[in-house]
């Protein structure tokens, strides 16, 4: 493995990244998929898994699209005011 | 049983932070809401709070996560500008706010084309779509993208699990 670390971030050179940081960076992407689409480690291509990265952030979206439709409606249901108290004890502790 | 990752109790968590500033900012869409019940609200009026839900928890997020990210200072400048052309078309015409208020938050900047050369040397067409997908993308080169990729997603996903928890929380 060659330690070809050259300092790449230095800001006014858009230079290329080295592979081991790319290979870094994409490995941290990785994790934090979900594991379902995953069947072998370390043979997933770079491309791939950009592109899981994209629908599963679309996919977030969607769901937080989802949910906000929900707590639109539950808010003009729920009136009681000591709920909101009682939520954010739950939530934080 | 312990999860040092999964539920943080220490209160400056981006988690708890998130949720303080979202509850908060919906106590306050609740107030602003004229109807109180379901049934006589109008479609519209339910489509902008809506909207509006959407729009606090994003910004929620944004803050909680701070403007050490690229990404959320990104997403709150946008929020921040597109209320504010918002407000400038409304006094001018009604009718093509409509167009222009897209939920979705999509806005095409497609100005910067010479970071493509830096994309397809590694051989990817994809990070295009990723530089769309994630706020202040377009802006960055391809390091940088992947690392603001993986806090964002990280916070995308503290922010539907508490939107989860606190909708089935007023659904019970």
């Amino acid at each position: 493995m060659s330690n070809r670390r050259s300092s790449v971030m230095q800001s006014g050179t858009p230079s290329r990244i080295t592979d081991d940081q790319m290979i870094e960076l994409i490995s941290k992407l990785r994790q934090l998929l979900p594991e379902i689409s995953h069947s072998r480690s370390d043979k997933v291509s770079a491309s791939k898994v950009l592109q899981e990265t994209c629908s599963y952030i679309r996919s977030l979206h969607r769901q937080v699209d989802d949910l906000s439709e929900r707590l639109s409606q539950l808010l003009s249901t729920v009136d009681a005011d000591s709920a909101e108290a009682a939520i954010i004890r739950s939530l934080i502790t | 049983m312990k999860n040092p990752q999964r539920s943080p109790t220490n209160p400056g968590s981006v988690r708890s932070r998130f949720t303080q500033v979202f509850l908060q900012s919906l106590l306050r869409i609740r107030k602003h809401s004229p109807a109180s019940s379901s049934s006589s609200s109008s479609l519209g009026e339910f489509l902008k709070r809506c909207h509006r839900v959407k729009v606090a928890a994003y910004v929620s997020m944004a803050r909680a996560a701070g403007t050490r990210r690229a990404w959320s200072r990104a997403m709150l400048w946008r929020v921040r500008h597109d209320a504010h052309r918002h407000r400038l078309l409304q006094g001018r015409c009604s009718r093509s706010s409509s167009r222009e208020r897209s939920p979705g938050k999509k806005k095409r900047r497609t100005k910067k084309k010479k970071k493509r050369r830096d994309d397809q040397e590694h051989g990817f067409g994809n990070a295009e779509k990723l530089q769309k997908l994630v706020p202040g993308g377009e802006a960055m080169d391809f390091s940088c993208l992947l690392d603001e990729t993986a806090h964002y997603i990280k916070c995308l996903v503290t922010q539907v699990k508490v939107m989860r928890s606190i909708a089935d929380f007023y659904s019970l």
